[in-house]
């Protein structure tokens, strides 16, 4: 019994966040948000240089066919190093999306692209957890019309959007039709935007009229926004402690007072157990796939509100630099608070994990 | 990640399952505790292995190699077919590992037979009016008089004491000594003169807890256990067990699946409680913890087996166990409105009232066996290396 992280996926983390150490600390991350940079190149190229486009991907279509919980180990560290990348849509969602709906076609066309790193793609997939305002793609005669609002890692070659009807498609960002726009947000480290749709030509992924597809997508997704969260959330409190034990008032060092000691604590209690929530959930995607919808949700759902917790408690153990734009902890707060919006709310998941029992 | 035990371990859970199936009749139904009938279920569970299984023969246990997965399967499949098992109890769980750890040859074979097979019970005297979280700074007196230690003071908390034989208590033996090494750990039995038992009244309205006061009791030389002043690592040697079993993630399953029956049975204005989205949305949250700490504790679990320690994993369990459990229960009272302030005999009760009792009974669980804050102290001090409260310069006593 191993119930964690094995040899492999701690050292896969440990190159991850090597990497990012070096190449990616905040003051590159600060840099790509305050100049509004479209995309990181080096960055992703750092990360593609390790391989991580390819984790999900078969072998046969050159990837290295890992599992769900090697992809949220990796997610982890980029929440923890609040990393500008498509990681998201380009290694996890559109491969998922392709292995589950695509023909073999479909497969060949995009898969190897995607794990050598020669393409990366967003996901207009908003509208099916939940549309907001007029949003809403409609797929009619091979064309796509309407709007898709927050679309995730919006600087992207291609994207894969779902439609009213829950089905799948696959849009180059340059096709006929396509109006992009980038919506200012307050997490400046995941750019995400509108796309309007005119009679654009759609090139479906196989017939899925179940939307079983776009189901796995969006738990998949779930479990590696809640990953990203978790590494955002440990961060935060990392640097609570550290912060703490520099930081002298009454001559000696808060992280000495019971009141700062017990906020770090709290936060510790928190995140401790659902690392294994996320755990357990990123393992039922590929080994109990009955069971990964529900843990998808309660992971998404419950690293939400871990993560709005720790978010407000670790600024607070910052005092007033924890507000200023000088220490930067309000990087790992906008994430948090992305992540806790994008694809599908707390209150909103959690009647999904009780519609998932039946309970309604 | 893998969480199967293995197939060696599946047959081990089979044979288990099969024993219960076959003996669960002649388990104990709420008998008292020295009857014929939980004696017999007792010694049986200790011959197959099922209870005392990895101390020695000589001792009155099964004499079984230790086993992380199997006592977990065991403690599972009781569990889940609501079926006894093995007696508890501060004796059982507290003082024979401390014995066999820190007890003298005389000292196992004397007590610890006995323990096992529910013929001695025991009770713990550690806390004080004036020494709670801060233990160490308990004041019972023992002054050695000739071959008899005489014990004067009081104890509180005391579960069970009015139906023990033994206790096993902190007593301070070296006042001029620094409050940690001036303590020892002292066995007598109940019915010693000079001791008298006051029933303690819980919020509950049970008499579990008592205060048990000592005027000049007199306890033979030998029944100290470990050295003069040793008594505080004594406790120590074994504390830990306690904090790790409050709050058991399996039992909060299993309360969770009854308020999810619970919600779909009760109704308002005629609408099952389930269909109302601001309750489910409370009970998915609840799941949402359940299942964090199962799965934290299968980590916790999954760490021992590999001689790896998941310690913040570890500290945060009595905490967050007894925080979840009490919320689990505030939540179905709610459930059931006005019906949940019901207790005693009513016509409307539900479940007998436990979910009322265990809503007090897990606000009681919050703070013994180490409050919330003491228990985060020890995450924030141990766990994440923060430092200890400066100490203050004791002032003189008047």
């Amino acid at each position: 019994m191993e119930f964690g992280l094995s040899e492999q996926q701690t050292a896969l983390q440990d190159n991850v966040n090597r990497f990012l150490q070096e190449k990616a600390p905040l003051e590159r991350v600060r840099q790509y948000s305050e100049e509004q940079q479209e995309r990181a190149a080096d960055i992703w190229d750092g990360l593609v240089e390790l391989g991580l486009p390819a984790l999900l991907i078969p072998e046969r279509y050159g990837g290295i066919e890992l599992a769900a919980l090697d992809a949220a180990a990796v997610c982890e560290c980029l929440g923890r190093h609040v990393t500008p990348s498509p990681f998201l849509s380009t290694a996890v969602l559109a491969p998922t999306a392709i292995l589950l709906a695509g023909s073999e076609e479909q497969q060949n066309q995009y898969l190897p692209e995607i794990a050598a790193g020669n393409t990366t793609f967003g996901a207009a997939l908003s509208e099916a957890t939940g549309a907001r305002r007029d949003a809403g793609v409609v797929a009619t005669d091979s064309k796509l019309n309407g709007k898709a609002l927050f679309v995730i890692d919006i600087h992207s070659d291609n994207y894969l959007v779902a439609d009213t009807d829950n089905r799948l498609h696959i849009i180059p960002s340059d096709a006929n039709g396509l109006t992009i726009n980038t919506l200012p947000q307050i997490d400046r480290t995941r750019p995400i935007g509108e796309i309007i749709f005119n009679n654009t030509p759609a090139t479906a992924l196989v017939a899925d009229d179940q939307g079983s597809a776009l189901r796995s997508v969006i738990d998949i997704g779930r479990i590696m926004i809640a990953a990203d969260t978790l590494g955002a959330s440990q961060e935060m409190l990392d640097q609570s402690v550290q912060y703490a034990m520099e930081r002298r008032q009454f001559n000696r060092v808060i992280a000495s007072f019971q009141a700062v000691k017990h906020m770090c604590a709290e936060m510790a209690a928190e995140i401790e157990p659902s690392r294994a929530l996320l755990w357990y959930a990123a393992h039922t995607i590929d080994e109990d796939p009955e069971e990964s919808h529900l843990n998808a949700c309660h992971a998404k759902a419950h690293l939400s509100e871990v993560g709005s917790f720790v978010g407000k408690t670790a600024t607070i153990v910052h005092g007033g630099m924890g507000f200023t734009d000088l220490l930067g902890l309000h990087y790992w707060f906008k994430r948090i608070g992305y992540n806790r919006q994008i694809l599908g709310g707390p209150e909103s998941i959690r009647e999904e994990a009780a519609r998932a029992q039946g309970l309604c | 990640m893998d969480l199967s035990y293995g197939p060696e371990y599946e047959a081990f859970r089979q044979d288990v399952r099969k024993f219960i199936e076959t003996n669960r009749e002649s388990a104990p139904r709420g008998e008292a505790m020295k009857s014929d009938r939980v004696q017999s279920w007792q010694k049986l569970l200790i011959e197959k292995g099922y209870t005392a299984r990895t101390i020695p023969q000589e001792y009155g246990g099964h004499g079984g190699e230790p086993d992380i997965i199997k006592a977990r399967i065991i403690g599972e499949e009781f569990a889940h077919s609501q079926t006894p098992g093995g007696l508890g109890g501060q004796g059982i769980s507290m003082l024979v590992p401390t014995l066999l750890e820190l007890g003298t040859e005389e000292q196992k074979k004397r007590f610890i037979p006995p323990t096992l097979a529910g013929e001695m019970v025991w009770c713990q005297g550690y806390s004080e009016p004036n020494a709670g979280s801060d233990l160490a700074s308990l004041r019972t007196s023992a002054v050695l008089d000739g071959d008899e230690w005489v014990v004067n003071g009081s104890k509180i908390w005391t579960s069970t004491a009015h139906l023990a034989d033994w206790i096993f208590c902190l007593v301070r033996t070296e006042p001029e000594a620094p409050k940690h090494q001036g303590i020892s750990f002292l066995l007598f039995q109940m019915d010693t003169p000079g001791i008298e038992i006051r029933p303690l009244v819980d919020m509950t309205m049970a008499r579990n807890f008592n205060e048990v006061f000592f005027s000049d009791v007199r306890v033979p030389k030998d029944q100290i256990v470990g050295k003069r002043g040793e008594g505080w690592f004594v406790a120590n040697a074994i504390l830990g067990h306690e904090r790790d079993s409050l709050g058991d993630p399996n039992a909060t399953l299993t309360r969770l699946n009854r308020l999810i029956e619970l919600a779909r049975q009760e109704t308002m204005d005629g609408q099952r409680l389930i269909d109302n989205p601001v309750f489910r949305d409370r009970m998915m949250k609840i799941q949402a913890r359940v299942m964090s700490l199962r799965f934290n504790d299968q980590r916790v679990l999954s760490s021992r087996i590999n001689n790896t320690d998941a310690r913040l994993a570890r500290m945060i369990s009595k905490l967050q166990g007894t925080e979840l459990r009490h919320d689990l229960e505030g939540l179905a009272i709610d459930i059931m409105g006005e019906i949940g302030l019901m207790y005693g005999r009513s016509d409307y009760l539900t479940d007998n009232g436990s979910w009322q009792q265990q809503y007090m009974y897990f606000l009681g669980l919050i703070i013994g066996g180490g409050t919330s804050q003491i228990q985060k102290n020890i995450i924030s001090e141990r766990g994440l290396g923060m430092p200890k409260e400066p100490k203050f310069e004791q002032k003189a006593e008047a």
